[in-house]
This record gives structure tokens, C-alpha cells and sequence, in this order.
């Protein structure tokens, strides 16, 4: 792999804690992002990754720890804010709107970008029907990128597995998000699918320049993709560096294959 | 059982309100009369009424715990249950023998539903439930009230029925309401009891916690429902004997579940203590603003009052006093 | 093999995006309101669009308002009835405070009155979800309904709490309610409102405010996250639907009875649109139309039915058994198609597009 070059640091994650009740999710993790990187995220089961990305796209507010994204320190965030900021994710257990069609799935991602109001929407002349068949050509774009034209018309929930994990990272794209987070994008599928999905990382990251950050259980994938692993287990940071360097960490290895001590 | 600091917090501060604003309004309005005994006669009368509440809401927690299904047909399992008890005495069977036979037809019924209704439905989003229990609702008032008529009927357990005077004399309470307290009051026991210590009891909290997990470690979900139905069912017969006693069998019975309501989501729909505490303060609550708020405003507000108090309640706790908070997980 | 749309190339994302793509629906739909509109006048007596037509449309309306609510945005609610009675007391007081204001704008401004009703009952859903909610809304029916009682206000101090409708015009003489108007003025009146907001509510709904509200009802966290505000999507829903309804119950006041009391907006009522979502079609704008049709003509048929075979029922009888079959249908149509029957129409469509053959 050729030597790549990353850029600032976009989101600067410092010293946090978060725990539910009685119960230690994460503590005291840092880690930094630089800009048109992937940065994975590794860890047994439980290692709080999840909770990690959710910290990060403010749906839980950590107790202690502070966030910086884009040279701002956040204040307490709501939820629907990480959208406004131009993170995007993908969830572990598929959150796809079942009742809906791919289409309306992925233009349902663009929502911020629609600028018609109630009233003209009603209406659905003029302004209102321009930005549809405009915001169409973009979802359209998406779905050619994610070679999923046939599927185009069918409501998620009728899916198999595999394809609803590619609609769900196009409604992602559909925000054109700076920072995309994925959250086992690869899980539970069968190797051709990952080949294309870790295909689709690679050219969202080369082509579209998105900043990414990837929970991801395979190992072989984690260490081609990334440019930088952290690693977490129990709400602890084991390890953070290159691929190379974390695979030779002797606590990384322990906690991946168990130590008797 | 853990009680989060803030229902005790906001515990206190409606006991407080609810003596503070009926003084006060007693003390600033001419209209209104307010005197120590008069208002505990008011309270007192309210939270008897209350532990009917609670009886009628117990029915929907139990449903709810163990199956999801917010079940909207309890009121009109309230009105079939008198109407066929009142039924099968009119034909001739004795009281204790009519109860058996109303105890047996609830017990079918609970069969039934399971058979068509739930088994059917299994598996559906909890909106469907809900809905087909709105269906049942209204089957059953027909079903009802075309076998055994529609006109009011009397029901005479012999419960005495007039006011007495108690504490020296200076508050009145009618005995029927104190007799019915205590039942309800012993039927609520009875299923604390039988949640905690039977078999079945634990079989029934495990399926509340994880359809799926009660499953996999071998408790048939089929006959957890039937007997969470039945015992819904039993719980309904005395409700049914209770209020029937009081304002006659009539079609009037199956709004009480309407009652019920406000007291779920009150006391939150998953517990069981939820709903006796939640009845206790809708009864007493609803009484008082009766007698002490509403000739300010017209009258009539026992329609809504019990609702706008619960309302007032889930804006400080969204899931009831004592429902289980969600942790959103993604 | 009349029935396809194999051979319909579409070359622009309008195309594709119209409300019916295939050119025999258009067609359909065409004739469906050519009959609506031409032939059922024609052909009708006073008694079918007086009693069968009316109540018909003006609940699909109703309906209509409670599916954008409960079955795109997922917001239970049982509330409906309440919100009815708003447009209707909204609307005659207008009409009698301002004697001068044409119908029609009475009738949209007692929409956005109910709008606004409905936006304020609509502030817990922020809070509160799901059953919660479902009761929270009850709140606002008990509550109004007992307000339109108790207040003399809203009905003008009339002693018995009817309120009756003055003979109002739409233009000149074509008056729609009060003694001189006909059956067909005050039909094609109300066809003409209900087939516009059906037309606009099919457009929110195909819009991006429909896609956020469906996002809602499918997964709110999912939602937010992409961007989705929960408190003004959810208010949205909560006020568009009450217009419909506000604008449903002004209609059944005035064009439909010309005089009414609280008492027929009651939770009944509200289960009775309830039931024609539920019968017709969560989430489907056909639905509402069909569920509508449903629960009205099924009373008719049953207590015309025993005739027919010449059975003869007491009334009151009929009334139970009508109950039973009510609850029975409700179950029935949950366990086959919990879609409605707007879920059947599509099925049968699209058996047809493939007929002659099976697959």
C-alpha cells in the first residue's frame, strides 16, 4: 500500500468517561481523527466501541471527557446536531426505516438539504418538485455507486441482510457527510459481500475524500483498510497506532486471545 | 424493589399539593368550604375509590407485563364478567355457584382470545395488538349485552351499604366502599404474592423481562398467556362485582376501564405497586379537585381530571412513577 | 394482459415520481372521478347523497387526517373526535361572529384553529411514546368535549347545547347548508374539498415532510440521527392532522347534520375513525377512503339485512350484534391483512399486471 498522507485533525476525542448507573462503558479514552482517514475502532464484544460512536454523534453524553470537532469543543449536543455537522453513521443493528423503499430510505437521508416548506411541499409544484427530481439525481447517483438500481423500488424490510447494511451506508452518503461512522459494516456477511462493501469504503474514502471511522470485528479487513486502529477493551484503551504497530502490542494480544495471570 | 429518589421527590410534593390548594382555595374563595374533618372525609372517600381504580388497572399490568399487549378490552372484560354473573343468577343458580360458572366462562374466554387472537398475532408490532384488543372490546360488549340484555341490572351481594361515622363521629364513610377497599386491597396482595413465590408467578416475570429468553429456557409462552389472561379475567369478575354492586350491571361498566387509564400511565405499565399508588392518587386527587376545585370551573371535570394529573406527571417522568426507563441502544 | 406497465418507459425522474405511474390507474382514476363527480349526481337519489355520500366523504376526511397521524408519522392517537368537534364549534362561531365570511374560508379558518388545538395537545408526544401517548391523547377528547359542554360560549348560550348552522352560500345562491341547500350542492361541495386534500395530503406524504415522518414512525432514533428534529416533525403531523379532522367536523356540523351537540364527537367517534384506518390501511391514503366507505355502508347493511330474509330483530339487538360484528371484523382483518384493505386492492393489482398468467 503506498504511503498516504493525512491531513489535520478533524475530531479530537479527549479523556472520556461514560457510564450507565453503576456501569463503566468507557474510561478515559483519546484518540484524535485526522482529516481523509479511516481510523478504525477494534475491540472485543462489550469494549464499548458502539457506545464509542454514539458518544461521538451525541447520542449519549459522556460524564466526563470533552469532544472537539472541527476546532470546536462541543457543549451538551442533541442528537439530530451530528447530522447538521456533517457526521453520518451506520449501525451495528441495521436502523433502516422498514415500512420504506430503498429510495425513499436513502432520500430521507438528504433531509437537511431540502429547503421546500409545508406548504409548497402540499402543493408539489415549483420549488417543492424541482428539489425532488434534484435531490432524486443525487440518491440516484448513490445508488449506481452501491450497485443497487434493482432493488431500487422495494421496501427495506423485504431485503436480505447484506443490502440493507449497503442501503443503510447510502442513506449515510446521501448526507454527503464529512465524517462518516460505521459500525460493523461487514458483519454477518458472507466474503463476496465484504469484498464489495470494503470496495465501497475504499472509494467513499478515495473519491468523495470522507473522513471515516470503522468498528469492525475482522481483523484481515481492520488491518488493510485503516490507517490507524484503537483498540478497546472493557471501556479501556488498550493501544493506538498504525495497523502494524498494534498488531505487535502485547496487551492487544492478550486481550484478543486471553491471558492467564 | 429500588424507589429512584425522584418519586419520592415528586411523591411528597403531590401529597402537599393536594392538601395545600384545597386550603388555599378554601381559604380565598367564599364558595368553598374547607374544614379539617370535611377534607379528610373527601380524601378518604377518594382513595377508597382509588383501590378500585388500582383493582381495575391491576387487570391491564398484568397484561402488559407479561405479554406487551396493552390490553383496552379489560374494561369490557369488566362488564362481560358482572353481566354473566348477574346473568346465571337471574336463570337460577345460586350466587356462589354463578361465581364458579362466570370464574369458568373467564377462564374460556382467556382460551379463546389466546387461540384467535394472540396466537394469530404473535410476533406483530404492539400497535396491532393493541388494536385487535380494541376489536375485542367492542365484540365483547355486544356479545354481552345480546346474550343477557342491555337494561340495568341489580346486584345484591349483601355488602352493607350505608354511611357510617367514624373517628368520634366527624367523618362519614360508606361501609360498602370500606368493604370493597379491603377485598380489592386483598386481591392486589393475593397477586403480589403470587407474582413473588409461585412457580407460575416466576414462569410470568420472566416473560415480561424476554419473550425470547423465557423461550429458550423452556417456558411455554402459549400457557403463560392463558393464565395471565385468565387472571386478568378473574381480576376483572371482581371488579365487575365491586362497581356492578355499586352502580348496577350496565353497559356504564366498561367505561370504568376508561378510569384505569390515566392510573397506568401514572403509576407506569409495567408495575404492579405503579398501579396501586397510581390509583390512590387519581382517586384521591380526582376527589378532591371535585369537591374543592371544579365549582370554580362549571363542574363535570371528572371526565378529564384524571388525565390532565397524569399528564402533569409524565412531564417529570415520561415512563409513569414506576415504569422502567428505556435506554435508547443503536 | 390489459393491465401492465411493461412497455411504459419512463425517461424523467418526473415521470417516475408521479403519483400514479402506470397509465391504466390514471385512466382509473379519471373515470373514477368523472363518476364522482358527473354521474353519481346524476343518478343518485336525495337519500344516497344525503345519508350514504356525506357521512362517507366527511369521515374519509376525518380518516384521512388520523392515518397522516398514526399511520405515516406513528403517532396513536384517540383524540380524533375531540379535534372534530374544535372545527365544528371553531366553525360556527365564526359563522355567527362574522356573518359575512364566505363558507369556505369559515370552514379552512376553523381548520387552523383545530391545527392549533392540535399542536397543543401534540407538545407531550415530545416526552411521551407510544401507549403513553395513545392515553395522553384521550386526555384532549375528554377535555373538549367536556369544554364545548360546559362552556355556554361556544354555542352561543343555546339551552339544549345544539348548535345549528346558518344557511350559508359558497357564491351567490348555491347555498351548502341551512334548509334551501340540496343534497347535490352540499355533495359536490364536499367532494371537491375532501379530493383536494387528498390530493395535498398525498403530496406531503410523497414529499420530503412525509419521508421524515415515516422515519419517525419506523425508527426515531435512526431518525434524529440523520438530522430529523423529532418536536417539529411530530408537531407537523399532529397539526396537519388536525386540520383535516378540524375541517371533517366543521363539515359534518354544517353540511352534513346543520345542527349538532358535543356528544356526537365522542371517543366512539374517535374509535370509529380509528377503525376505519385500521380497516382500510395504515399509511395509505386509498385506505382512509376505503375503510370509510366500509364503516358506514356495513350499519346500513346490517340493519337492513334481517329484512331482506325476513327475520325481524329489535333495534336495540341490532345495535349489539352490530358491535359484535364490529369487533369481530377488527380481529378478522388484523390477522389476515394487518395492512387493510387498501393492501388487498394493491395485491389484486398485482395478480392483475401479471394475468393471464400466475407469475
Amino acid at each position: 500500500m503506498y504511503e498516504r498522507k493525512l491531513g489535520d485533525v478533524v475530531l479530537q476525542v479527549d479523556g472520556i468517561s461514560l457510564s450507565f448507573g453503576a456501569m463503566r462503558v468507557l474510561n478515559n479514552i483519546s484518540f484524535n481523527v485526522r482529516q481523509g482517514e479511516i481510523r478504525s475502532i477494534i475491540g472485543p464484544n462489550g469494549a464499548g466501541k458502539s457506545s464509542m460512536l454514539n458518544v461521538i454523534n451525541g447520542v449519549y453524553h459522556p460524564q466526563q471527557g470533552a469532544i472537539t470537532y472541527r476546532g470546536k469543543t462541543r457543549d451538551l449536543m442533541k442528537v439530530h446536531e451530528a447530522a447538521q455537522q456533517g457526521i453520518a453513521r451506520t449501525f451495528q443493528n441495521i436502523a433502516l426505516f422498514k415500512g420504506m423503499s430503498t429510495l425513499d430510505n436513502i432520500m430521507t437521508g438528504r433531509n437537511l438539504k431540502i429547503k421546500s416548506n409545508m406548504l409548497q411541499q402540499a402543493i408539489y409544484w415549483g420549488k417543492a418538485q424541482r428539489e425532488e427530481i434534484e435531490h432524486r439525481r443525487k440518491v440516484e447517483e448513490i445508488i449506481d455507486f452501491l450497485e443497487i438500481q434493482a432493488i431500487r423500488k422495494i421496501p427495506v424490510g423485504k431485503l436480505p441482510y447484506g443490502m440493507q447494511k449497503r442501503v443503510e451506508l447510502g442513506r449515510a452518503l446521501a448526507a454527503e457527510p464529512d465524517l462518516l461512522l460505521l459500525d460493523e459494516p461487514m458483519a454477518g456477511m458472507n466474503v463476496e459481500e465484504k469484498e464489495d462493501m470494503c470496495r465501497f469504503v475504499l472509494d467513499i474514502n478515495d473519491e468523495f475524500g470522507t473522513t471515516i471511522v470503522l468498528i469492525e470485528h475482522d481483523m484481515g479487513v481492520v488491518m488493510d483498510l485503516s490507517d490507524r486502529v484503537v483498540v478497546l477493551d472493557y471501556g479501556l484503551q488498550l493501544a493506538d497506532g498504525p495497523p502494524d504497530e498494534v498488531r505487535r502490542n502485547q496487551a492487544v494480544i492478550d486481550a484478543y486471545l486471553g491471558v492467564s495471570n | 424493589m429500588r424507589i429512584e429518589k425522584s418519586v419520592i421527590f415528586i411523591f411528597i410534593w403531590t401529597l402537599l399539593l393536594m392538601v395545600a390548594i384545597p386550603w388555599t382555595i378554601g381559604k380565598v374563595s367564599s364558595n368553598i368550604f374547607f374544614e379539617w374533618p370535611f377534607f379528610f372525609e373527601v380524601a378518604i372517600g377518594g382513595l377508597l375509590a382509588g383501590v378500585m381504580y388500582s383493582l381495575v388497572a391491576l387487570g391491564f399490568v398484568l397484561i402488559f407485563k407479561a405479554s406487551g399487549v396493552f390490553n383496552f378490552a379489560q374494561g369490557a372484560m369488566v362488564l362481560f364478567s358482572a353481566l354473566t354473573l348477574v346473568g346465571l343468577n337471574e336463570l337460577g343458580l345460586p350466587m356462589w355457584l354463578a361465581i364458579i360458572a362466570t370464574l369458568a366462562v373467564m377462564l374460556l374466554l382467556a382460551v379463546a382470545i389466546e387461540r384467535v387472537v394472540l396466537r394469530s398475532l404473535v410476533n406483530q408490532e404492539h400497535i396491532i395488538l393493541f388494536m385487535a384488543t380494541i376489536g375485542i372490546t367492542y365484540f365483547l360488549d355486544g356479545f354481552g349485552q345480546t346474550l343477557w340484555g342491555s337494561e340495568v341490572k341489580i346486584l345484591d351481594l349483601g355488602i352493607p351499604n350505608n354511611p357510617g361515622l367514624y373517628f368520634d363521629g366527624k367523618i362519614l364513610i360508606n361501609d360498602f366502599d370500606l368493604v370493597a377497599a379491603l377485598i380489592a386491597g386483598l386481591l392486589v396482595i393475593g397477586l403480589a404474592l403470587f407474582f413473588q413465590y409461585t412457580r407460575i408467578g416466576r414462569a410470568l416475570r420472566a416473560v415480561a423481562d424476554d419473550h425470547q429468553a423465557a423461550l429458550s429456557v423452556g417456558i411455554p409462552l402459549k400457557h403463560i398467556w392463558v393464565i395471565v389472561w385468565a387472571v386478568a379475567g378473574i381480576v376483572a369478575l371482581v371488579a365487575g362485582i365491586m362497581w356492578g354492586s355499586k352502580l348496577g350491571v350496565q353497559f356504564s361498566l366498561a367505561l370504568i376501564a376508561l378510569k384505569a387509564l390515566p392510573v397506568l400511565i401514572l403509576g407506569g405499565f409495567t408495575s404492579v405497586p405503579g398501579a396501586i399508588i397510581g390509583g390512590l392518587i387519581i382517586g384521591a386527587g380526582e376527589k378532591l379537585a371535585e369537591v374543592f376545585v371544579a365549582p370554580l370551573i362549571g363542574g363535570g371535570i371528572e371526565d378529564w381530571f384524571a388525565y390532565m394529573l397524569a399528564l402533569a406527571f409524565l412531564v417529570f417522568r415520561p415512563q409513569g412513577l414506576f415504569g422502567e426507563k428505556i435506554i435508547e441502544r443503536v | 394482459m390489459l393491465y401492465r406497465e411493461a412497455g411504459e418507459f419512463k425517461s424523467t425522474y418526473q415521470a417516475d415520481q408521479a403519483i400514479l405511474t402506470i397509465r391504466q390507474d390514471r385512466w382509473f382514476m379519471w373515470a373514477l372521478l368523472a363518476v364522482a363527480f358527473v354521474l353519481i349526481p346524476l343518478v343518485s337519489s336525495e337519500y344516497w347523497l344525503g345519508t350514504i355520500m356525506l357521512p362517507f366523504l366527511i369521515l374519509a376526511l376525518a380518516a384521512l387526517g388520523l392515518n397522516v397521524l398514526t399511520g405515516y408519522a406513528g403517532q396513536l392517537s384517540l383524540g380524533t373526535g375531540g379535534f372534530m368537534a374544535t372545527g365544528a364549534f371553531a366553525a360556527y362561531k365564526l359563522a355567527t361572529a362574522f356573518p359575512e365570511l364566505n363558507i369556505l374560508i369559515v370552514i379552512l379558518m376553523s381548520g387552523a384553529i383545530t391545527a392549533g388545538v392540535g399542536l397543543l395537545f401534540g407538545l407531550p408526544s415530545l416526552r411521551i411514546k407510544g401507549f403513553y401517548l395513545a392515553v395522553a391523547t384521550l386526555a384532549s377528547q375528554f377535555f373538549l368535549i367536556w369544554m364545548f359542554n360546559k362552556f355556554g360560549w361556544f354555542t352561543n348560550y343555546s339551552a339544549s347545547g345544539v348548535i345549528s348552522a346558518p344557511p350559508m352560500a359558497v357564491f351567490g345562491d348555491n347555498f351548502v347548508t341551512g334548509p334551501y341547500a340540496t343534497a347535490e350542492a352540499k355533495y359536490l361541495f364536499t367532494l371537491t374539498l375532501v379530493v383536494l386534500f387528498a390530493l395535498m395530503t398525498k403530496n406531503l406524504v410523497r414529499s420530503n415532510i412525509g419521508r421524515e415522518w415515516m422515519a419517525v414512525r419506523d425508527m426515531d432514533i435512526a431518525a434524529e440521527i440523520i438530522g430529523i428534529k423529532m418536536l417539529p416533525t411530530k408537531l407537523k403531523a399532529f397539526a396537519y392532522s388536525s386540520f383535516l379532522c378540524g375541517i371533517a367536523g366543521a363539515l359534518w356540523a354544517f353540511v352534513y347534520t346543520g345542527s349538532v351537540e358535543p356528544l356526537a364527537f365522542d371517543v366512539n367517534r374517535s374509535f370509529q375513525i380509528l377503525f376505519m384506518i385500521i380497516i382500510g390501511g395504515l399509511g395509505s391514503i386509498m385506505g382512509a377512503f376505503l375503510g370509510s366507505a366500509f364503516i358506514v355502508l356495513l350499519p346500513i347493511f346490517l340493519s337492513n339485512a334481517p329484512h331482506w330474509v325476513g327475520l325481524n330483530i329489535p333495534v336495540d339487538l341490532i345495535s349489539h350484534i352490530e358491535f359484535m360484528v364490529f369487533g369481530a371484523l377488527i380481529i378478522f382483518f388484523l390477522i389476515v391483512e394487518p395492512h387493510g384493505l387498501a393492501r388487498l386492492w394493491q395485491l389484486l393489482k398485482e395478480k392483475l399486471r401479471l394475468w393471464p398468467f400466475p407469475y
